[in-house]
């Protein structure tokens, strides 16, 4: 297992320079450093003097891909992709372009992005699947058939939607819960209500429909017949053996997407103004920060490829059948 | 003068693949069979009468030429009455005589100079206008051409839907020579009643003469439709008729000519209505909201198709490819689309709009017109959406090609000696055509609802370019004023709404036909 798990943690690191590669040839194959350095100084008549010194301290005073002055192995290390590259796969983000510390940054803003990731997907997933149950539970009535055609106009709305309207109903009409921001400690239990809720009701439609099919699955099984010849009630048959099958892939799935939690939900976030990871890469995109945007970039590919990882490491945990190769 | 977008030329191409791919598809019994299935269900031939008419509306959208500036200068919209009646009565003229004889053109040049200082818009000079048919810089479509009168009525600010006043108060000055401040008409939207109050009776008649009017369309399309059943199933009229009115058809055809009447009535009410209020209202620059929803389908479209097309050859040729060849190729492209699919993918759109935006402000000489600025941001969301979403129909193939690369058949056409390409072409192509078929229809909604999104962050289309995120966009901010505005995003939440369910459903239906699994299942 640990041998597995080693071989594709090295699998990891071409693809992490891949990403880092395509983020970088992004911003520089039209925005020269000189571009940026123009951009941060924030002023159109900047002398030649003062964008050098700006490139010299942010390290962007090297040539991008490829050292031509320099021969042999440093003409590709002397460059900037690679001394910003290198830093990145030891997690020390250092400076963004105005000169804020973003590892600190991050660990700072970690914290209000899991705040309402991870309500919305407990409240979600128990809310979807004990839907889900219920449709399976009444299949082939009316309520299956009402409860399908309502779960595809769920999913027929756009989030935008949702959040206006969250907004709108709960936020203003009623005044429940304030419109947007955000406090430290309990304070923001407030601030956290309404990006919570709208963030459930937006998934609920794809995700029940999904959890439906997978209990329709395992409702035609050979075993689920053996319940029910043996005697036991449909209440039963549903909670003791297709719930506790059905949960393989649903589980497996949320697995997936645990590490992403970190970065927020850009458009909620930003939505809300909650300071969480997903509005700070929207502002460091608005700002053309480029050294946030790569440092978001890879911390994201990260936790994608550890997903994965994970995914497979707890398919062999609820399924002994499977083993890791 | 027709112009040819590049989006205008890719959905041509589209429309060419999607009828090849048809004719393809009718000699194909392992296709044509689920796709008859398709036809079989109601909600499958509901959803695509809706389609059809967006699809309809879109196409419509794409055909863009310059428009002929006639000789004598066209009414501008913002002419006050009387200049705008002498430019009409001059063009009447100009039309009864298309080529301008030397003595119409005095005549005609000083009406053009009295106009001349409201039409700064136009750049066409006298002489050049008499001597040759000249093109206004402007492009539109034939879908502009259509809807004319909606374009140009265009009133000062907000107006609510079917308003005969607007929104916000302004200073009204009387007859009398005194200011009061109060609520001025509109002027347009209801102007052809004196009395405002006699609003609901006329948009009662103006509705039922729309319905009636749709009625004689639709039963016209009716009579027609089964006529032509009946002729070939060699039945009578009556016969075929009532065996619809039951039900009895193996295809839904009595919900299709629900799904029909519905859809034409609704059209011709809108339209009639539509020809003297704004039955959507109109937006803080006073454009018709209604207008603007109808222009939205095509950026709808557009990226929910054309973002499929861009990306499917890739997605096809390697997943393909690494599934049957295997060995360095596969590691190679598996290598690619992991990485692809290891960057969040509302970065990565970020990330290359922006850098294109950086690109059109560095090269502003290169695009003729801000049509053309925005059909290339438009072009270039589609690729970067493709980029970011052909991974999973690429994983898919690959792995559905793994397993015939061992099947029977194919192992037999390898040791016959048969190229790769051949086999390729002719065995493992034609076996992983439904998975492509259901992906497809399965992004479609997907895409339609991200481009709002995206739009919404300021990442998706052009500002300048009419579609449903920029409506959402623009109208969001409204929602703080009191009483509220609300029509705009009621608009485009019904048009996106409608056609998104309509593409879930269709999607539903389709998947259910293609994938052997369900079927077994059922």
């Amino acid at each position: 297992m640990s041998a597995y798990i080693l071989r594709r943690l090295l699998y990891a690191l071409p693809i992490l320079v891949g990403v880092n590669l395509i983020t970088f040839l992004l911003f520089f194959v039209v925005n020269s450093p000189d571009d940026m350095a123009r951009m941060q100084l924030g002023d159109k008549r900047v002398t030649q003097e003062a964008i050098d010194t700006w490139k010299g301290e942010h390290g962007y005073d090297k040539p991008l891909l490829y050292n031509a002055e320099v021969g042999g192995l440093p003409s590709l290390t002397d460059t900037i992709f690679f001394e910003k590259s290198l830093k990145l796969f030891a997690f020390n983000f250092g400076q963004s372009d105005s000169g804020r510390d973003i590892g600190y940054d991050i660990r700072q803003r970690m914290w209000p992005s899991l705040a309402i990731a991870i309500p919305t997907l407990l409240v979600g997933l128990a809310i979807s699947i004990s839907y889900a149950l219920m449709i399976v539970f009444f299949r082939a009535t009316y309520i299956d058939f009402g409860s399908v055609v309502l779960l595809v106009a769920m999913m027929s709305i756009s989030g935008l939607f949702y959040i206006i309207g969250g907004q709108f109903l709960i936020g203003k009409l009623f005044h429940l819960v304030p419109i947007s921001g955000y406090d430290h400690g309990l304070e923001a239990l407030k601030f956290l209500i309404l990006p919570v809720v709208v963030g459930v009701v937006a998934g609920i439609g794809s995700s029940t429909r999904l959890y439906r099919t997978f209990f329709l699955e395992e409702i035609n099984r050979d075993y689920v017949r053996t319940a029910r010849a043996k005697g036991l009630r449909e209440r039963a048959v549903l909670f003791r053996h297709v719930l506790r099958n059905a949960l393989i892939p649903i589980l497996t799935g949320v697995v997936a997407v645990l590490p992403l939690l970190f970065m927020g939900a850009l458009i909620i976030e930003s939505f809300f103004g909650v300071p969480g990871l997903g509005s700070y890469t929207i502002d460091a995109i608005n700002r053309q920060d480029f050294s946030i945007v790569r440092a978001m970039v890879f911390l994201g590919s990260v936790l994608y490829i550890i997903g994965l990882i994970m995914t497979d490491i707890s398919y062999t945990l609820v399924d002994p059948r499977v083993r890791l190769s | 003068m027709p112009v040819i977008l590049i989006t205008d030329a890719l959905i041509f191409v589209l429309i060419a693949v999607g009828i090849g791919f048809g004719l393809y598809a009718a000699r194909h019994e392992h296709l044509r069979g689920p796709w008859r299935q398709v036809g079989r269900s109601p909600v499958g031939v509901a959803a695509l009468v809706v389609i059809v008419f967006y699809v309809g509306v879109g196409l419509l959208d794409s055909l863009h030429f310059h428009p002929l500036i006639e000789p004598v200068a066209p009414a501008a919209p913002a002419a006050s009455s009387a200049q705008a009646d002498q430019s009409a009565d001059e063009k009447t003229d100009a039309v009864a005589q298309p080529v301008a004889a030397t003595s119409t053109s005095d005549q005609a040049m000083s009406g053009q100079d009295a106009t001349a200082d409201e039409q700064d818009s136009f750049a066409a000079t006298p002489a050049s206008v008499l001597a040759e048919p000249t093109y206004s810089t402007q492009i539109i479509s034939v879908l502009d051409l259509w809807l004319s009168g909606l374009r140009e009525r265009q009133e000062k600010t907000f107006s609510a839907p079917f308003a005969t006043q607007l929104f916000v108060k302004e200073a009204i000055e009387q007859p009398d020579g005194s200011v009061i401040r109060g609520y001025p008409r509109l002027e347009h939207g209801g102007a052809h009643l004196d009395d405002p109050s006699q609003r609901g009776v006329d948009i009662l008649l103006r509705g039922l003469f729309g319905l009636v009017k749709g009625l004689i369309a639709w039963t016209a399309l009716m009579v027609t439709l089964i006529a032509v059943l009946a002729w070939r199933g060699r039945q009578s009229f009556n016969d075929r008729a009532s065996a619809i009115w039951r039900g009895e058809t193996e295809t839904p055809w009595r919900v299709a000519l629900s799904a029909l009447a519905l859809m034409l009535v609704l059209s011709f009410v809108a339209a009639e209505l539509a020809a003297s209020y704004h039955i959507l209202g109109t937006d803080k620059v006073g454009e018709d909201v209604f207008y603007q929803s109808l222009k939205s389908i095509r950026t709808g479209l557009v990226i929910g198709t054309l973002t499929t097309l861009v990306m499917l050859p890739a997605a096809v040729i390697l997943g393909i490819m690494a599934g049957y060849f295997g060995g360095r190729t596969d590691d190679v492209i598996q290598y690619l689309y992991t990485t692809l699919s290891s960057i969040p993918g509302v970065l990565l759109i970020a990330a290359a709009i922006l850098m294109l935006q950086v690109y059109m402000t560095n090269n502003a000489e290169q695009f003729q017109s801000l049509v053309e600025r925005a059909d290339l941001r438009l072009l270039f969301l589609c690729i970067i959406l493709g980029v970011t979403s052909w991974t999973g129909l690429c994983r898919l193939l690959r792995g559905e090609s793994l397993k015939l690369r061992e099947a029977d058949y194919v192992q037999a056409a390898r040791s016959l000696g048969v190229r790769s390409s051949t086999v390729i072409g002719r065995h493992i192509l034609p076996n992983v055509l439904h998975i492509v078929m259901i992906t497809v229809v399965l992004d479609f909604s997907g895409l339609v609802l991200a481009e709002a999104v995206l739009s919404y962050v300021n990442i998706g289309v052009d500002p300048t370019m009419n579609s449903w995120g920029n409506m959402i966009n623009s109208a969001r901010l409204e929602l703080a004023r009191d009483p509220v505005v609300w029509w705009s995003l009621a608009a485009a939440f019904v048009f996106m709404f409608t056609l998104v369910l309509a593409a879930n459903l269709l999607a539903d239906v389709v998947r259910d036909a293609f994938d052997p699994r369900l079927r077994s299942a059922s």
